[in-house]
């Protein structure tokens, strides 16, 4: 799950981590107000979406007044922004965030998250901070500092330990105060990774002021979905604006759909197959309209709502349902496909491939449902059918 | 021969009296799985589908000298049920439950570092050796006993590879499904040596997914290593490269991970690589056309 950068930085104060004073403003007038109650001279403006490289596109502007602020808060709120993290489509800015301008000195890069490798936490920090740290990473990987934290193991709870923080603070060449200051910044960021489940944390820049404090000028968090469980106070912070409105409705069946551009939907169960699935479409010379992943469990219902979702897509021209059933029988799939397609009476054809458990009960009720299916044998003839279909519709 | 299970191999079922771990073990039991018992706590005294029911897994064993143990039981007490198997010192735990939370992993698997342990999963279909043992939730019909190794990170698709050979006509040693998640216990490589050193196993297919660098790995062993031959596909070839945030990602994997590096990497170890999903079947029997005769007489 992804938040945006005012209430990931609120988290963090709570673990206290040190962040720029800031409000978050969803109108011109908030942005004018926010102004003036941080009484500093120079705010800045922030658009906040979901994604990264906002600078570049225009979405980080300075205001050195509270009208100024306000101008650039109706600039900003409704404008769509295309950053390097947002795919073409881009994003269309709702939120603001107003915050005190900051006298920098120096810019770090900071970031913790579970590395498949080992199996456990890493916290990466490196001195060249801002927005080329990949091609830092890429060329100079030396330049990247890299602790991994294996738990508790040590004195404290999260196995982050006193000297973990010490050698990123001297890794990063702060000296005296600076470096207490810097270990104890690295103990809270680890303490709210830990402590929010997050599955990533990114400051970049964690800015050095130049009267000697550290504060996380950025701040990018993304929580283990797993986890969310535990957190059932993070529920209110999804942004729902952020996430395309059929897959907020996937999501309240508990599917994982993803649009994509093409026009063959496609029902699959298994997130391995489901991207198989699409491989094959496109290998058929048809593109996919989505990734669907109904689950290993998915019962009727779920079946039903997926395939109402999937219509709904006015670029789909054609649906290719790829079931290989294992825990997922055939027959309860193809009464879902029956029963959505009788009830939203939809006219895009429909190739169903059916395999597994229960399979011939499943193809009789296709076969005796009286509609218009075709049947597919194997997956490559159903996604050649399919993108055939999907041609000759258009 | 095969790896990790056979005939003999008596298995406990963790969270057997749930709605997933009956069913499941149901199956198990019709496949010939010696499942001898299963641990819920709290039910410990009881019957259920015929075997007893213990109340810890350190008892079950003590009760039934089990050598392997399947995890049923729901997210937020799954962690706690692997490092419960683990303590009691089992060898093989294979946990099928999915979606537990990232940092409990990261416990487990620290805990099982120096363990004697072997943990497949979670998030994974489990582990069969066709008509001989199955531990796990894939459809047992499907399989067909014989000599090529199966390694796969996802579940259907690796139905749809093994459905594929069976109809073939060519069979089975073992397949393991290593799990989805970003922390599991066997990997690809784990699974990869197994069946190198596994004298009834051929041929090995190895079913990749795009992230993380267990294919690249697995890869740079069988360059090294495997003289047998290897077939190998990565689904997610034409997955939009996701809206992200933040460059972490990025940094971590190096840039590697996509379904083009993974392809480029098998290619380089001499994997014989798969560009469609529906060709893994033809592709293992070509290749076995082409090994030599004594073996492919024995596939």
């Amino acid at each position: 799950m992804k938040i945006h950068e005012y209430q990931a930085k609120a988290i963090l104060a709570k673990f206290g981590v040190p962040v720029p004073r800031g409000e978050a403003a969803f109108s011109k007038e908030e942005a004018r107000a926010a102004f003036e109650r941080l009484g500093t001279p120079v705010a800045v403006v922030k658009a906040q979406i979901h994604a990264g490289g906002r600078g570049k596109a225009g979405g980080v502007k300075l205001a050195k007044s509270a009208e100024e602020a306000a101008a650039l808060a109706e600039r900003m709120l409704g404008m769509k922004l295309v950053t390097r993290q947002t795919g073409e489509e881009g994003r269309i800015v709702r939120r603001l965030l107003v915050e005190e301008g900051l006298e920098i000195a120096r810019e770090l890069y900071l970031s913790i998250l579970v590395d498949r490798g080992t199996g456990a936490p890493v916290f990466m920090a490196s001195v060249a901070g801002g927005m080329e740290i990949e091609e830092v990473a890429k060329e100079r990987p030396e330049a990247i500092l890299r602790e991994t934290i294996y738990p508790a193991e040590g004195q404290t709870a999260e196995g982050f330990e006193p000297y973990h923080a010490r050698k990123l603070a001297f890794g990063l060449g702060l000296s005296g105060e600076l470096a207490s200051t810097g270990a104890r910044f690295f103990q809270s960021l680890y303490r709210a990774f830990v402590g929010t489940d997050a599955s990533m944390l990114e400051i970049n820049p964690c800015v050095v002021t130049r009267d000697g404090r550290m504060i996380a000028l950025d701040a990018k968090v993304t929580f283990d979905d797993n986890a969310l469980y535990r957190h059932p106070e993070f529920k209110e912070l999804r942004d729902v604006g952020e996430e395309t409105p059929l897959e907020v409705e996937a999501s309240k069946f508990k599917l994982n759909y993803i649009q994509l551009d093409g026009n063959v939907g496609c029902m699959v169960n298994g997130a391995g197959l489901a991207m198989a699935t699409m491989d094959i479409i496109k290998l058929a010379g048809g593109s996919p309209a989505n990734f669907l992943d109904v689950g290993g469990g998915a019962s009727e219902e779920q079946v039903k709502n997926a395939f109402r979702i999937l219509v709904s897509d006015p670029h789909v021209k054609a649906v290719f349902v790829n079931i290989f059933g294992g825990i997922l029988r055939c027959d309860v799939l193809a009464s879902g496909v029956v029963n959505a397609a009788k009830e939203l009476q939809f006219k895009t054809p429909v190739v169903v491939r059916l395999e597994g458990t229960n399979v011939r009960q499943g193809q009789e009720i296709l076969r005796s449902s009286g509609l218009n299916f075709a049947i597919a044998q194997g997956m490559k003839d159903g996604a050649e059918k399919a993108v055939k279909l999907a041609r000759s519709a258009r | 021969m095969s790896i990790l299970v056979d005939q003999k191999t008596r298995v406990i079922v963790q969270g057997l009296t749930g709605r997933e771990g009956s069913f499941h073990s149901q199956q198990m039991m019709d496949y010939g799985t010696k499942i001898v018992g299963g641990v819920t706590p709290g039910k410990g005294g009881t019957k259920h589908l015929g075997v007893p029911v213990f109340n810890t897994v350190a008892e079950a064993v003590r009760e039934t000298s089990a050598h392997a143990s399947v995890i049923f039981v729901p997210p937020p007490f799954a962690a706690d049920a692997i490092l419960e198997a683990a303590d009691a010192g089992l060898p093989l735990v294979i946990c099928i439950t999915e979606g537990i939370p990232t940092l409990d992993m990261v416990r487990v698997a620290a805990a099982l570092e120096n363990s004697a342990t072997r943990l497949i999963g979670p998030n994974c279909p489990g582990v069969i050796s066709p008509g001989k043992c199955k531990i796990g939730i894939m459809p047992g019909a499907i399989h067909k006993r014989g000599h090529v190794g199966v390694v796969s990170r996802s579940g259907t698709l690796t139905y749809e590879a093994v459905d594929q050979l069976t109809r073939l006509g060519i069979g089975q040693s073992t397949c393991i499904g290593v799990g989805g998640d970003p922390i599991i216990g066997t990997t690809f490589l784990d699974a990869v040596r197994m069946f190198h050193d596994d004298p009834e196993t051929h041929a090995i297919v190895m079913i990749g997914e795009i992230g993380g660098d267990a294919e690249e790995t697995a890869a740079t062993f069988i360059e090294k290593h495997v003289k047998k031959p290897v077939v190998g596909f990565i689904a997610g070839q034409t997955a939009p490269p996701g809206r992200r945030m933040g460059h972490a990602g990025a940094i971590i994997s190096g840039g590697h991970g996509t379904a083009k590096e993974k392809y480029a990497a098998m290619r380089a170890a001499g994997i014989h690589t798969v560009e469609s999903p529906a060709e893994i079947g033809h592709t293992v029997a070509k290749v076995l056309a082409k090994a030599k005769p004594r073996m492919r007489s024995r596939v």
